[in-house]
Protein backbone atom coordinates (compact mmCIF):
# COMPACT_ATOMS: atom_id res chain seq x y z
CA UNK A 1 0.00 0.00 0.00
CA UNK A 2 1.54 3.24 -1.21
CA UNK A 3 1.05 6.37 0.20
CA UNK A 4 -1.20 7.45 -2.06
CA UNK A 5 -3.72 4.87 -1.12
CA UNK A 6 -3.20 5.44 2.05
CA UNK A 7 -4.38 9.29 1.32
CA UNK A 8 -6.83 7.81 -0.60
CA UNK A 9 -8.58 6.01 2.77
CA UNK A 10 -7.99 8.94 4.82
CA UNK A 11 -9.58 11.22 2.73
CA UNK A 12 -12.38 8.97 2.06
CA UNK A 13 -13.07 8.49 5.57
CA UNK A 14 -13.00 11.90 6.75
CA UNK A 15 -15.69 12.90 3.01
CA UNK A 16 -18.07 10.25 4.65
CA UNK A 17 -17.62 10.88 7.65
CA UNK A 18 -18.51 14.63 7.09
CA UNK A 19 -21.76 13.49 4.52
CA UNK A 20 -22.93 11.56 7.37
CA UNK A 21 -22.76 14.81 10.00
CA UNK A 22 -23.92 16.90 7.09
CA UNK A 23 -27.36 14.67 7.40
CA UNK A 24 -27.43 14.21 10.90
CA UNK A 25 -27.03 17.29 12.74
CA UNK A 26 -28.75 18.73 14.83
CA UNK A 27 -27.57 22.17 13.96
CA UNK A 28 -27.67 23.50 10.27
CA UNK A 29 -25.18 25.41 11.05
CA UNK A 30 -22.82 22.75 12.18
CA UNK A 31 -24.29 20.73 9.01
CA UNK A 32 -23.03 23.43 6.82
CA UNK A 33 -19.72 23.44 8.29
CA UNK A 34 -19.63 19.59 8.02
CA UNK A 35 -20.15 20.16 4.02
CA UNK A 36 -17.65 22.25 3.60
CA UNK A 37 -15.15 19.25 5.29
CA UNK A 38 -16.42 17.04 2.91
CA UNK A 39 -16.23 19.39 -0.20
CA UNK A 40 -12.71 20.23 0.71
CA UNK A 41 -11.91 16.53 0.98
CA UNK A 42 -13.53 15.70 -2.34
CA UNK A 43 -11.16 18.45 -3.53
CA UNK A 44 -8.18 16.32 -1.95
CA UNK A 45 -9.24 13.19 -4.03
CA UNK A 46 -9.66 15.13 -6.88
CA UNK A 47 -5.92 16.23 -6.95
CA UNK A 48 -5.41 12.59 -6.43
CA UNK A 49 -6.88 11.89 -9.55
CA UNK A 50 -4.71 14.76 -11.11
CA UNK A 51 -8.08 17.35 -11.60
CA UNK A 52 -5.63 20.49 -10.14
CA UNK A 53 -8.11 22.90 -11.79
CA UNK A 54 -11.17 21.51 -10.94
CA UNK A 55 -10.26 20.88 -7.17
CA UNK A 56 -9.00 24.55 -6.96
CA UNK A 57 -12.35 25.85 -8.65
CA UNK A 58 -13.92 23.44 -5.92
CA UNK A 59 -12.24 24.79 -2.91
CA UNK A 60 -12.26 28.20 -4.57
CA UNK A 61 -15.84 29.06 -5.93
CA UNK A 62 -17.57 26.12 -3.92
CA UNK A 63 -16.23 26.65 -0.83
CA UNK A 64 -15.47 30.04 -1.17
CA UNK A 65 -18.65 31.78 -2.36
CA UNK A 66 -21.67 29.18 -2.55
CA UNK A 67 -21.30 27.36 1.09
CA UNK A 68 -20.67 30.94 2.45
CA UNK A 69 -24.09 31.94 0.83
CA UNK A 70 -25.74 28.67 2.71
CA UNK A 71 -24.29 29.67 6.18
CA UNK A 72 -25.04 33.02 5.38
CA UNK A 73 -28.48 31.97 4.81
CA UNK A 74 -28.64 29.39 7.84
CA UNK A 75 -27.31 32.47 10.05
CA UNK A 76 -30.04 34.69 8.35
CA UNK A 77 -33.35 32.66 9.55
CA UNK A 78 -34.52 31.62 12.85
CA UNK A 79 -35.44 28.11 12.70
CA UNK A 80 -36.78 26.01 15.39
CA UNK A 81 -34.76 23.09 15.32
CA UNK A 82 -37.03 20.87 16.93
CA UNK A 83 -40.10 21.83 15.51
CA UNK A 84 -38.22 20.95 12.42
CA UNK A 85 -36.84 17.64 13.29
CA UNK A 86 -39.95 16.10 14.93
CA UNK A 87 -40.45 12.88 13.00
CA UNK A 88 -36.60 12.56 12.60
CA UNK A 89 -36.27 8.90 13.56
CA UNK A 90 -39.47 7.61 12.21
CA UNK A 91 -37.77 7.36 8.59
CA UNK A 92 -34.54 6.01 9.45
CA UNK A 93 -35.52 2.28 8.54
CA UNK A 94 -37.13 3.18 5.61
CA UNK A 95 -34.16 5.24 4.45
CA UNK A 96 -31.03 3.20 5.49
CA UNK A 97 -32.38 -0.03 3.89
CA UNK A 98 -32.77 2.19 0.39
CA UNK A 99 -29.42 4.08 0.96
CA UNK A 100 -27.61 0.48 1.77
CA UNK A 101 -29.50 -1.09 -1.41
CA UNK A 102 -28.31 1.46 -3.68
CA UNK A 103 -24.64 1.58 -2.29
CA UNK A 104 -24.26 -2.44 -2.28
CA UNK A 105 -25.98 -2.23 -6.21
CA UNK A 106 -23.65 0.27 -7.12
CA UNK A 107 -20.94 -1.25 -5.20
CA UNK A 108 -21.22 -4.47 -6.85
CA UNK A 109 -21.71 -3.47 -10.29
CA UNK A 110 -18.73 -0.91 -9.62
CA UNK A 111 -16.24 -3.40 -7.80
CA UNK A 112 -16.37 -6.12 -10.82
CA UNK A 113 -16.54 -3.87 -13.83
CA UNK A 114 -14.04 -1.52 -12.89
CA UNK A 115 -11.68 -3.18 -10.27
CA UNK A 116 -9.22 -4.70 -13.42
CA UNK A 117 -8.78 -1.14 -14.44
CA UNK A 118 -5.73 0.54 -12.81
CA UNK A 119 -3.28 3.39 -12.99
CA UNK A 120 -3.05 5.09 -16.34
CA UNK A 121 0.27 5.43 -17.82
CA UNK A 122 2.21 8.67 -17.70
CA UNK A 123 1.33 11.07 -20.24
CA UNK A 124 3.82 10.47 -22.61
CA UNK A 125 6.66 13.76 -22.31
CA UNK A 126 5.60 16.10 -25.57
CA UNK A 127 8.86 17.91 -26.72
CA UNK A 128 9.07 21.61 -28.15
CA UNK A 129 11.06 22.72 -31.16
CA UNK A 130 14.10 23.19 -28.98
CA UNK A 131 13.33 19.72 -27.74
CA UNK A 132 12.97 20.39 -24.12
CA UNK A 133 10.07 18.53 -22.69
CA UNK A 134 6.76 21.09 -21.99
CA UNK A 135 5.53 19.92 -18.51
CA UNK A 136 1.90 18.77 -18.67
CA UNK A 137 -0.63 20.70 -17.61
CA UNK A 138 -4.08 20.46 -16.16
CA UNK A 139 -4.89 23.54 -16.44
CA UNK A 140 -3.99 23.86 -20.23
CA UNK A 141 -5.52 20.84 -21.27
CA UNK A 142 -8.84 21.77 -19.71
CA UNK A 143 -8.77 25.54 -21.47
CA UNK A 144 -8.17 24.63 -24.49
CA UNK A 145 -10.95 22.11 -24.61
CA UNK A 146 -13.21 25.00 -23.41
CA UNK A 147 -12.48 27.56 -25.68
CA UNK A 148 -12.26 25.70 -28.23
CA UNK A 149 -14.73 22.63 -28.44
CA UNK A 150 -16.55 23.71 -25.83
CA UNK A 151 -17.16 27.19 -26.77
CA UNK A 152 -20.89 27.85 -27.11
CA UNK A 153 -21.67 25.59 -23.51
CA UNK A 154 -19.44 27.87 -22.06
CA UNK A 155 -21.42 31.14 -23.23
CA UNK A 156 -24.82 29.39 -22.66
CA UNK A 157 -23.29 28.75 -18.89
CA UNK A 158 -22.23 32.12 -18.30
CA UNK A 159 -26.21 33.12 -19.64
CA UNK A 160 -26.86 30.37 -16.77
CA UNK A 161 -25.14 32.52 -14.20
CA UNK A 162 -26.31 35.17 -14.85
CA UNK A 163 -29.88 34.43 -14.86
CA UNK A 164 -29.49 32.90 -11.89
CA UNK A 165 -28.20 35.92 -10.53
CA UNK A 166 -30.60 38.35 -11.89
CA UNK A 167 -33.58 35.91 -10.41
CA UNK A 168 -31.84 35.65 -7.31
CA UNK A 169 -31.64 39.20 -7.08
CA UNK A 170 -34.80 39.87 -8.14
CA UNK A 171 -36.64 37.17 -5.84
CA UNK A 172 -35.27 38.80 -2.48
CA UNK A 173 -35.56 42.20 -3.52
CA UNK A 174 -37.81 44.18 -0.90
CA UNK A 175 -38.92 47.68 -1.22
CA UNK A 176 -39.30 49.13 2.40
CA UNK A 177 -42.49 50.40 3.06
CA UNK A 178 -41.48 53.85 4.59
CA UNK A 179 -39.26 55.09 1.95
CA UNK A 180 -39.51 58.36 0.15
CA UNK A 181 -37.84 57.86 -2.89
CA UNK A 182 -40.08 59.14 -6.08
CA UNK A 183 -41.81 56.62 -8.72
CA UNK A 184 -40.69 58.33 -12.35
CA UNK A 185 -43.31 56.17 -13.58
CA UNK A 186 -45.77 57.35 -11.87
CA UNK A 187 -44.52 61.07 -12.49
CA UNK A 188 -44.49 60.89 -16.03
CA UNK A 189 -47.88 59.58 -16.50
CA UNK A 190 -49.53 62.37 -14.40
CA UNK A 191 -51.93 64.93 -16.54
CA UNK A 192 -52.35 68.22 -15.72
CA UNK A 193 -55.99 67.73 -14.81
CA UNK A 194 -54.77 65.28 -11.83
CA UNK A 195 -52.90 68.27 -10.39
CA UNK A 196 -54.73 71.78 -11.32
CA UNK A 197 -58.25 72.00 -10.60
CA UNK A 198 -59.41 75.77 -12.64
CA UNK A 199 -62.12 77.58 -10.22
CA UNK A 200 -64.03 80.60 -11.44
CA UNK A 201 -63.58 83.09 -8.83
CA UNK A 202 -65.45 86.28 -9.32
CA UNK A 203 -62.67 88.96 -8.74
CA UNK A 204 -65.36 91.37 -6.51
CA UNK A 205 -67.78 90.36 -4.46
CA UNK A 206 -70.17 92.20 -1.79
CA UNK A 207 -69.02 91.61 1.85
CA UNK A 208 -72.17 89.74 3.33
CA UNK A 209 -74.28 91.09 5.86
CA UNK A 210 -73.02 90.71 9.51
CA UNK A 211 -75.41 87.88 11.25
CA UNK A 212 -77.98 90.10 13.67
CA UNK A 213 -75.93 89.23 17.07
CA UNK A 214 -78.14 91.35 18.93
CA UNK A 215 -81.64 89.26 18.24
CA UNK A 216 -79.61 86.51 19.69
CA UNK A 217 -78.17 87.90 23.14
CA UNK A 218 -82.23 89.05 23.82
CA UNK A 219 -83.22 85.59 22.87
CA UNK A 220 -80.83 84.23 25.61
CA UNK A 221 -81.85 86.68 28.07
CA UNK A 222 -85.36 85.84 27.46
CA UNK B 1 -2.79 -2.19 -3.22
CA UNK B 2 -2.91 0.62 -5.72
CA UNK B 3 -5.80 2.54 -6.51
CA UNK B 4 -8.20 1.32 -9.31
CA UNK B 5 -10.83 2.70 -10.94
CA UNK B 6 -13.34 0.72 -8.61
CA UNK B 7 -12.58 2.57 -5.14
CA UNK B 8 -13.12 5.79 -6.54
CA UNK B 9 -16.48 4.92 -8.07
CA UNK B 10 -17.71 2.85 -4.80
CA UNK B 11 -16.66 6.17 -2.73
CA UNK B 12 -18.62 7.83 -4.91
CA UNK B 13 -21.89 5.38 -4.82
CA UNK B 14 -21.63 5.56 -0.87
CA UNK B 15 -21.34 9.23 -1.05
CA UNK B 16 -24.74 9.09 -3.08
CA UNK B 17 -26.73 6.83 -0.92
CA UNK B 18 -25.56 9.14 2.34
CA UNK B 19 -27.15 12.08 0.22
CA UNK B 20 -30.23 9.53 -0.19
CA UNK B 21 -30.56 8.83 3.25
CA UNK B 22 -30.46 12.35 4.24
CA UNK B 23 -33.32 13.11 1.87
CA UNK B 24 -35.21 10.57 3.63
CA UNK B 25 -34.72 11.77 7.17
CA UNK B 26 -34.86 15.21 6.50
CA UNK B 27 -38.01 15.50 4.61
CA UNK B 28 -39.02 18.25 6.75
CA UNK B 29 -36.02 20.26 7.01
CA UNK B 30 -35.56 22.45 3.49
CA UNK B 31 -31.93 23.59 4.07
CA UNK B 32 -30.70 20.32 4.82
CA UNK B 33 -32.40 18.57 1.91
CA UNK B 34 -30.48 21.68 -0.58
CA UNK B 35 -27.00 20.29 0.95
CA UNK B 36 -28.18 16.65 0.36
CA UNK B 37 -28.54 17.66 -2.83
CA UNK B 38 -25.10 19.26 -3.38
CA UNK B 39 -23.71 15.96 -1.88
CA UNK B 40 -25.42 14.06 -4.84
CA UNK B 41 -23.89 16.82 -7.65
CA UNK B 42 -20.14 15.90 -5.72
CA UNK B 43 -20.77 11.96 -5.76
CA UNK B 44 -21.69 12.38 -9.66
CA UNK B 45 -18.75 14.73 -10.19
CA UNK B 46 -16.55 12.30 -8.70
CA UNK B 47 -17.68 9.27 -10.97
CA UNK B 48 -16.66 11.98 -13.60
CA UNK B 49 -13.35 13.03 -12.48
CA UNK B 50 -12.60 9.18 -11.73
CA UNK B 51 -13.34 8.26 -15.38
CA UNK B 52 -11.88 10.93 -17.03
CA UNK B 53 -8.45 10.14 -15.18
CA UNK B 54 -8.53 6.63 -15.90
CA UNK B 55 -9.58 7.00 -19.51
CA UNK B 56 -7.27 9.64 -20.02
CA UNK B 57 -10.65 11.60 -21.34
CA UNK B 58 -10.33 15.49 -20.68
CA UNK B 59 -13.59 15.65 -21.59
CA UNK B 60 -14.97 14.24 -18.48
CA UNK B 61 -13.76 17.37 -16.82
CA UNK B 62 -15.30 19.85 -18.72
CA UNK B 63 -18.88 18.01 -17.81
CA UNK B 64 -17.76 18.78 -14.41
CA UNK B 65 -16.99 22.35 -14.77
CA UNK B 66 -20.29 22.54 -16.47
CA UNK B 67 -22.27 20.91 -13.50
CA UNK B 68 -20.08 22.79 -11.02
CA UNK B 69 -21.63 25.98 -13.17
CA UNK B 70 -25.54 24.91 -12.94
CA UNK B 71 -25.09 23.47 -9.13
CA UNK B 72 -23.95 26.94 -8.17
CA UNK B 73 -26.94 28.13 -9.70
CA UNK B 74 -29.28 26.25 -8.78
CA UNK B 75 -27.86 26.76 -5.09
CA UNK B 76 -28.29 30.48 -5.53
CA UNK B 77 -31.98 30.40 -6.44
CA UNK B 78 -32.84 27.92 -4.04
CA UNK B 79 -31.50 29.69 -1.04
CA UNK B 80 -33.56 32.45 -2.46
CA UNK B 81 -36.39 31.35 -2.22
CA UNK B 82 -36.05 29.66 0.99
CA UNK B 83 -35.72 33.32 2.03
CA UNK B 84 -38.58 34.43 0.51
CA UNK B 85 -40.41 31.26 1.40
CA UNK B 86 -39.13 32.05 5.68
CA UNK B 87 -40.48 35.54 5.01
CA UNK B 88 -43.60 34.75 3.96
CA UNK B 89 -44.22 31.94 5.86
CA UNK B 90 -41.97 32.19 9.12
CA UNK B 91 -40.90 28.27 8.99
CA UNK B 92 -38.64 26.41 6.46
CA UNK B 93 -40.98 22.92 7.05
CA UNK B 94 -41.84 21.41 3.85
CA UNK B 95 -44.84 20.41 5.01
CA UNK B 96 -46.19 23.92 5.75
CA UNK B 97 -46.21 24.21 1.93
CA UNK B 98 -49.77 22.66 1.36
CA UNK B 99 -51.41 26.00 0.37
CA UNK B 100 -51.50 24.65 -2.93
CA UNK B 101 -53.41 22.37 -3.42
CA UNK B 102 -53.59 20.55 -6.65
Amino acid sequence: MDAKTGFFYLFSVVLLYAAFRVITARNPVHAVLHLILAFSQAAAIWLLLKAEFLAIALVLVYLGAVMVLFLFVVMMLDIHIDHVRRGFWRHFPLAAFIGALIALEMGAVLMTGFRGMDEPKAVAVMVDAAGQAIPYSNTRALGKLLYTEYLYPVEIAAVILLVAMIAAIALTLRQRKDNKTISPSEQIRVRASDRVAMVQVPATRKAEEPAPVAAAVEEKKA
Amino acid sequence: MTLTLGHFLTLGAMLFAMAVIGIFLNRRNLIVLLMAIELMLLAVNMNFVAFSHYLGDMHGQVFVFFILTVAAAESAIGLAILVLLFRNKSSINAEDLNTLKG
